[in-house]
């Protein structure tokens, strides 16, 4: 069953690949949406083998490359974390392909999109069911480039060819890292395969390694290594630029991809390393200051961003610095719980932008929008629930997850941890402010748009709105229903060694945190009220009372501009200087057009001797005379 | 294993099919009889080599399918000749990408139909020689025999300034040739033999070593070619037709990689050690260097060149860990490599017949009118880039594997080549196939035909076959590596 989830969207991503044009669009749009209900199906039918007493599973495939005794396999590894990661990945993905049908009922080319959406969910299966690291790292850059082909899906635009290599290349750089990571792993243990890993961290728990001359703790370094890759995936700060100009693909890849699976995959990646985590004390501080600045770097900027897309991108941006600082804490299931639930509610934040997008005739700018409501209630309330879920409002899954998050980050005894645990209740606040803010100029107040467009503004067609409503409902339930399994009273038998669980028993905050931390969402949505609920002058006022802050929030902290003026100008100036100046002026001048230079000069003057005047040899006849002659006397 | 002589077979097959050729009158009607006769001449001998390979021994690590006479009386020459894991799939490189030469040359060659055909199947004799040669004077002959097809393919079928291109090949050449005999002679006065197999066991004295390493490496530096020794590859790339380019890239290039193993790991090791640190540095030059001088390239074929020389170097940092992965990993980039960068030129030739330009700027929007096109350059790029599943993944891996044992700044250099890589190919991809089509001279041009398909549909394939599988490849090689290994060990231990 589990060969099966990962390879059917394969065999139809081939499927659309190869005989692409035999039938109707209709064929292929059915076939892989009925295949990936299917994976979605098995799937569940797993997770809740493992809610019972199922033992980790390891499938033998294939070996892929034995060199000495360097040996990978194709293999998959079933246990807790990769059913979890089943389900999120493969529900997500049957209600994105089912949208999609509706979504993209206007492009041409329909078949090639199904396509390429199956082929993410086979590199996304292949990377959380992986058995060792290398296989991983194909899953990793398998998404990758099914991100790239899917932001650049719309090839003659511009700004999305852009965008699709800064996505590629911005994690290349992530690679660079989990690249040397593996190999680093593979030196220390001696295999890449996740078992034999863990069963030997014991003994390099205080180990050193020289790394560039530097002498590092070992676990710590090769955590250090890895989590490089985490943060170009995840797109965590410093690497996150990608992510927002990610949107200039279609919004089901922006649900799918670049909220609920692909970018999640850095947070997989540290829970399933977890064992060797736990004793990288300093890689985890890192971590943790590292997702707490995410987190409200990018809320920070999710305030002031007006294309609707923007706003849920850096949302998700700063909800994967909350999974972050939760693993960097040492709270994975928090975490991998915060992964799953946002899963649910940023897809379905997604795709009701998109039927909004949709009925406003691809407009994305929320300041032309407005008083939707009424023309789409349906999307509206499935937005409002999303938004609810995300700010943890009670007993929604978001609450769950997010009051989890805050908990373990409280418990925890070093002042980092309590650093995140201030940044995550500030950004608790931001939150609440940027989701409330979406919602009231998207469906709330009056119509900004132009007529027409408002008055052609309609409902989405059914293939659109079901997908709504199962992530709704997943939205709404899953914090519930998982809250026991995850992290509460069930959690050690549930996870069963799939990862490292925090020794102390769960704990509930004391009252006071517990009052802080839900009145910043409330103040949130109360500064939020007051500035947008009846008219948008406060808001114009307030932004240009707030001049700097606004501008630097709006312009995203000029990090693509500093980007822009620091690497990928140095890279050109440095690329043409070592083209002309390097290649050009220095090798072929000094080497072979220096030497045929000399040949030609010094045989132009050698033929000058060769004068036709017989004074000049007689001359020379005598010279040589001379010479012989001293020589000769002298030995 | 066979019992007639199927090695020898193989070397002359293309030879003689040229010698054949040559009786064939060149007019308008049977030039088609010559394309035809050379390429049936190829397809055969690669239907052959694929016998060789299936015959091949795994647990056998010396040489298999030996032919030995003595040329000479009077002293130790041998036309002596075998294949084992190291020289095994250079022989398969060289007659797979053979025909497909050929058949890219079908329409853009119009004058001297016969005589370029009778280069590339001397050229193809020849390659497959130096690669099954076991003695070191007849490698010499046949590796310098190379040159001569090469010249003339450059020379009298290139482009504008071939003249040029191939004055620069020559000058780079001579110095590596002239020492490289110097440096057989040598050993022959030494040892009194000129078996590889009997040298790789024979070790010179220290000082000896040194010399010789240095006019070993004098030759094959400019082949492969390691950075400063490259300024040749991209002229030479650009002025030679396109069936010229792939032999280029696909084959001679790896006469450098295949003579740094047998002759300087292989029969140097104690010079070898002393110059490791010579070799990474250049080599992680080369990867960084040359991954940015592809960036600014204006011209695509250049840019192709340029990429080759930095995944050359990940070659030469491989060969010189003289570590099992290293090794392995830099045979597979070697493979790898002579079909992605092989198939990278051809997809430039396809537009470059359509088009006759390739200006970067010129082309953009492909896509929009050469869907199949796209998709075929794109697998190709991305095993360029080194994307796991294809085959530049498993050679950079591997190499990089290897390098942490020796030494982490040679990691960081190779691995920084992955995001430079990355970098320069998918902005040539973007700048050719993205986008929509702006020049109005590309309105009308046309998707790969049928006998592009045939040409580029069997290369993605492989490169796909590689990446997933690269165990049938590695299969055969390890033991003889593990010879190469071995033995430089023992060496270096006393």
């Amino acid at each position: 069953m589990a060969i099966s989830i990962i390879f059917l969207p394969l065999l139809s991503f081939i499927f659309c690949f190869l005989i692409g044009n035999k039938f109707t669009y209709r064929v292929y749009q059915i076939l892989t949406t009925a295949i990936l209900i299917l994976c979605a199906i098995f799937s569940w039918i797993i997770f809740v083998q493992f809610l019972g007493t199922k033992d980790t599973e390891i499938i033998f495939i294939l070996n892929w490359i034995t060199s000495g005794n360097f040996i990978v396999d194709w293999s998959i590894r079933l246990d807790t974390l990769t059913a979890i990661m089943f389900i999120v990945v493969t529900t997500v993905s049957a209600c994105v392909h089912l949208y999609s049908i509706g979504y993209m009922s206007e492009d041409p080319s329909k078949v090639r999109f199904m396509g390429y959406l199956s082929l993410f969910t086979f590199f996304m299966l292949a990377l959380v069911s992986s058995n060792n690291l290398l296989q991983m790292f194909f899953g990793w850059e398998g998404v990758g480039l099914a991100s790239y082909l899917l932001i650049g899906f719309w090839h003659h635009k511009d700004s999305a060819n852009k965008a699709a290599i800064k996505a590629f290349v911005v994690n290349r750089v992530g690679d660079f890292g989990y690249a040397i990571g593996i190999a680093g792993i593979f030196f220390i243990f001696g295999t890449i395969s996740f078992d034999n890993i863990f069963e030997q961290v014991d003994l390099f728990k205080d180990h050193q390694i020289q790394f560039l001359s530097l002498s590092f703790p070992t676990l710590d370094l090769l955590c250090f290594l890895l989590f490089i890759g985490a943060m170009g995936k995840s797109a965590q700060l410093g690497l996150h630029t990608w992510l927002p100009d990610a949107m200039e693909g279609p919004t089901p890849v922006s649900a799918l991809i670049h909220a609920a699976t692909m970018v999640t995959a850095g947070v997989f990646l540290v829970a399933r390393m977890s064992p060797l985590y736990e004793y990288a004390t300093f890689t985890n501080l890192f971590i943790t200051f590292v997702g707490a600045a995410t987190a409200i770097f990018a809320a920070s900027i999710a305030l002031t961003q007006n294309d609707i897309k923007r706003v849920i991108a850096y949302s998700t941006c700063s909800q994967l610095g909350y999974m972050f600082f939760a693993a960097g804490v040492g709270a994975y299931n928090a975490s991998i719980f915060h992964l799953t639930t946002h899963a649910f509610f940023k897809a379905l934040l997604f795709l009701s932008a998109g039927s909004v997008i949709h009925a406003m005739h691809h407009e994305q700018d929320m300041r032309k929008m407005g008083a939707l409501f009424k023309k789409i209630p349906f999307t509206a309330t499935m937005m409002w629930i999303g938004s609810l879920a995300i700010i943890g409002f009670p007993y929604l899954s978001g609450y769950y997850s997010k009051e989890s998050i805050l908990e373990n980050a409280y418990y925890n005894s070093n002042s980092i941890a309590y650093f995140a645990y201030v940044v995550g209740i500030l950004t608790a606040l931001l939150t609440a402010f940027y989701s409330w803010r979406l919602l009231f100029l998207t469906f709330h107040g009056d119509s900004r748009s132009e007529i027409k467009i408002y008055e052609h503004a309609h409902e989405s067609p059914y293939v659109m709105t079901i997908p709504l409503l199962i992530l709704a409902i997943g939205s709404i339930f899953s914090g519930v229903f998982f809250a026991d399994y995850f992290i509460g009273y069930y959690k050690k038998e549930f996870w069963d060694g799939a990862i490292i669980l925090s020794k102390g028993s769960h704990k509930y905050l004391p009252l006071t945190q517990s009052l802080i931390s839900k009145s910043a969402v409330a103040i949130g949505i109360l500064v939020c009220v007051l500035i947008y609920a009846n008219n948008l002058n406060r808001a114009k006022n307030l932004s240009y009372n707030l001049d700097p802050l606004y501008s630097l929030s709006k312009n995203k902290w000029y990090v693509d501009e500093l980007y822009h003026k620091v690497f990928v100008l140095t890279f050109f100036r440095l690329a043409n200087f070592f083209w002309k100046k390097g290649d050009e002026k220095t090798i072929d001048g000094f080497g072979p057009n220096g030497i045929s230079w000399l040949v030609a000069k010094s045989s132009n003057y050698i033929s000058m001797f060769q004068s036709g005047y017989l004074f000049h040899y007689a001359f020379a006849m005598l010279g040589g005379l001379v010479i012989i002659l001293t020589w000769f006397l002298y030995y | 294993m066979v019992d007639w002589p199927l090695l020898s077979v193989i070397i002359f097959l293309p030879l003689i099919g040229g010698l054949i050729i040559l009786f064939i009158k060149e007019d308008e009607i049977s030039s088609n009889n010559i394309k035809w006769s050379a390429l049936l001449t190829s397809v055969g001998t690669f239907i052959l080599s694929l016998i060789l390979w299936l015959q091949f021994d795994y647990l056998n690590p010396s040489y298999q399918y030996i032919e030995k006479f003595r040329w000479f009386n009077d002293f130790n020459f041998y036309y002596h000749i075998g294949v084992d894991g190291i020289s095994l799939f250079m022989i398969l490189l060289s007659t797979f990408l053979t025909p497909i030469c050929i058949l890219a040359s079908w329409n853009n060659v119009k004058k001297r139909v016969k005589e370029y055909m009778l280069a590339f199947l001397f050229l193809e004799t020849v390659m497959i020689g130096m690669f099954a040669s076991i003695d070191i004077l007849l490698f010499y002959i046949f590796f310098e025999a190379v040159l001569i097809p090469m010249y003339l393919i450059i020379g009298i079928w290139g482009g504008s300034r071939r003249i040029y291109a191939s004055f620069k090949f020559f000058l780079y050449t001579l110095l590596g040739s002239v020492l490289m005999l110097i440096a057989i002679i040598v050993m022959y006065r030494n040892t009194s033999s000129m078996s590889i197999e009997f040298l790789q066991g024979n070790y010179f004295a220290f000082n000896t070593q040194i010399f010789l390493w240095l006019a070993f490496f004098a030759s094959f530096a400019v082949k492969i070619p390691m950075w400063p020794f490259h300024t040749w590859l991209p002229d030479a790339h650009v002025q030679a037709p396109t069936a010229g380019s792939v032999i280029l890239a696909g084959v001679l290039l790896k006469m450098g990689g295949y003579g740094f193993i047998r002759f300087s790991v292989g029969m140097l090791p104690e010079a070898t050690e002393l110059f490791i640190p010579l070799i990474m540095t250049l080599s992680i030059i080369a990867v960084i260097y040359t991954s940015l001088v592809a960036l600014a390239q204006t011209d695509i074929k250049k840019l192709i060149a340029y990429s080759s020389v930095a995944h050359m170097g990940i070659v030469t940092i491989g060969i010189f860990l003289v570590n099992q992965q290293g090794l392995e990993g830099a045979m597979m980039q070697m493979i790898s490599h002579g079909l992605v960068s092989a198939a990278l030129f051809l997809c430039v030739g396809v537009i470059y017949d359509r088009m006759h330009t390739r200006e970067i700027e010129f082309y953009g929007g492909l896509v929009q009118r050469m869907p199949l096109y796209a998709t075929v350059f794109m697998i190709f790029m991305l095993g360029s880039v080194g994307l796991p599943g294809t085959s530049g993944f498993v050679g950079e891996f591997l190499v990089i594997v290897g390098a942490f044992k020796f030494s982490s700044y040679v990691v960081v250099g190779a691995a920084f080549g992955i995001i430079l890589s990355a970098v320069y190919m998918l902005y040539l991809y973007k700048r050719i196939i993205f986008g929509t089509i702006t020049n109005d001279k590309l309105a009308d041009i046309l998707d790969i035909n049928f006998r592009e398909k045939i040409i580029l549909i069997p290369l993605a394939i492989s490169v796909i076959i590689l990446g997933i599988f690269p165990n049938i490849f590695l299969d055969p090689m390890r033991l003889s590596l593990e010879v190469v290994i071995s033995n430089y060990e023992v060496a270096n231990a006393k």
